[in-house]
């Protein structure tokens, strides 16, 4: 049983033996933004590239390809802010709900 | 051949550790199973067994080594007694639901308060609801011959649960008996080499252990947890079975003795079921009553059904619990008799009385009088004492 196989409606007899899981990288299935009750947005008119703000996120949800960060990964992004607190140039604020 | 030994119970269980050979032993010394993990780390010392011995700071990390230990694919032990069991508590709990198959070397002592270092079996019975399978001994040769099945028990596939193979501390964890060993290659042949299927090791396989589980997993997990112990049932009489076939011992989920006829039985955990036994022998002889005994030799899973059979017919019952746990009714054992019994709509009468609490001994002569006692209940269908203790100084009524 691959875990992406497993859900809230699967019967008991599914479930894998002391729910381990067998397989890496299983976090990606799990959208944890959906905890999200607020939202940091980019102003990307602001934004130096500096990337202060990529290495600090807690969820892995800024990406960062060839140098330069992407858009939020907001499948797990989980709205703490701490990048909004670190940004020296105020490209990212939070804005209420997801 | 079989071989003639003297061992006490703890160096009984250490000798079957050393034909075992198992991987990984992270323990704590604690009265009155300290013993165990010294003996080990002597044969560790003489380069008889190659265990790798993990010298921890409590028992709270001794059980800790032994969950990552398991999870990491190694064949794990570990030894402990009352509040050293009291310090593993989380972690009994992450053992069972995680599945993992660590064994644990229990001499039962009791939990303090007030402090007191002998047989009772308030850490076991504690821990009973945590989800590991708890199997009892009378005697030496007993807690030996359970300590060889508990592996092939615990790492079956369909079991896959910790597994708790206890005895009375001090009374047989020291005292010195007549034993029979298994040979080497019997006992190999039992126990075989453990190869889990899934293990943090593999690095073919990349897994996780012990992941977060939400409501909406958590009763399913629990059910799956459940279905482990009801196969247990089967795999521990399976492996029984291949161990009667080695040896010619023969073990079940408890000892039925003198039960053929029996009119008034007693229902016992551990060595004081010796004591019992020669109190039958001597009513037996002298009067010809019809008393038996069943020993539970598995408390988990608890064999309801099997029981409620072997109690079928009594005139009067009584369990005898080792340990309180202060329901203000029943002690362990006797609530999970009386429920057996209940299922099976028996009418017969029931006490539960409380004995040997922090090592008080009982005698042949207070076995007799609990027999005495459940026979005039069975007269006059009057129970004065439905809980009690026995040998307790008291003033007198207090109810």
């Amino acid at each position: 049983m691959k875990a992406i196989d497993i859900n809230e409606k699967s019967p008991w007899q599914d479930i894998t033996e002391g729910n381990k899981i067998y397989e890496p990288a299983t976090s990606r299935n799990f959208c944890t933004g959906e905890w999200r009750t607020s939202t940091p947005v980019m102003n990307w008119e602001k934004c130096k590239q500096c990337l202060l703000c990529a290495p600090v996120c807690p969820d892995s949800s800024i990406p960062v390809c060839e140098g330069k960060r992407q858009e939020f990964d907001y499948d797990h992004c989980k709205g703490c802010g701490i990048c909004v607190k670190v940004c020296p140039f105020g490209a990212i604020t939070m804005k209420e709900g997801k | 051949m079989a071989i003639r030994e003297r061992l006490s119970g703890n160096e009984a269980v250490a000798y079957a550790i050393k034909q075992i050979n198992p991987d990984v032993m992270p323990a704590f010394p604690i009265t009155p199973s300290t013993e165990i993990p010294q003996y080990v780390a002597n044969y560790i010392a003489n380069g008889e067994v190659d265990t790798e011995f993990i010298h921890v700071e409590s028992e709270h990390s001794a059980m800790s080594a032994a969950l990552g230990a398991s999870a990491a694919g190694a064949r794990t032990l570990t030894a402990t007694s009352s509040c050293g069991m009291a310090l593993m508590w989380e972690e009994l709990y992450v053992a069972a639901s995680d599945r993992l198959p660590i064994v644990l070397a229990l001499v039962n002592r009791a939990l303090t308060g007030p402090i007191n270092i002998n047989a009772d079996h308030s850490d076991s019975m504690g821990a009973r609801d945590a989800g590991w399978i708890q199997i009892y001994a009378e005697s030496n040769q007993e807690v030996y011959d359970n300590f060889l099945q508990a592996f092939p028990i615990a790492e079956h596939k369909d079991v896959r649960l910790p597994i708790m193979i206890c005895q009375d501390g001090f009374i047989t964890s020291h005292g010195v008996e007549n034993i029979l060993l298994t040979e080497d290659e019997k006992v190999k042949e039992l126990v075989g080499e453990y190869c889990p299927e899934h293990y943090l090791l593999n690095t073919k396989e990349p897994m996780a252990v012990g992941p977060y589980a939400v409501s909406n997993y958590y009763m399913e997990t629990k059910r799956a947890q459940r279905q482990a112990m009801l196969n247990a049932k089967k795999v521990i009489l399976e492996v029984a079975a291949k161990y009667e076939a080695l040896t010619g011992r023969k073990y079940g989920f408890f000892e039925s003795y003198c039960m053929e006829d029996a009119e008034y039985a007693i229902v016992i955990i551990g060595s004081a079921a010796g004591t019992c036994k020669a109190a039958i022998n001597k009513i037996r002889e002298t009067t010809g009553k019809k008393v038996g005994l069943v020993k539970i030799r598995v408390f988990r899973p608890f064999p309801e059904e099997e029981l409620a059979e072997a109690l079928k017919g009594m005139k009067a019952i009584a369990v005898m619990d080792r340990s309180e746990m202060f329901s203000a009714t029943s002690g362990p054992l006797g609530a999970e008799v009386r429920a057996a019994l209940y299922s099976a709509k028996s009418q017969a009468e029931l006490v539960n009385y409380f004995y040997g609490l922090g090592g008080r001994d009982i005698t042949v002569e207070d076995f007799e009088q609990v027999y005495e006692r459940l026979e005039n209940i069975a007269e006059t269908h009057e129970i004065p004492d439905m809980y009690d203790y026995i040998g307790l100084r008291s003033k007198g009524e207090e109810k």
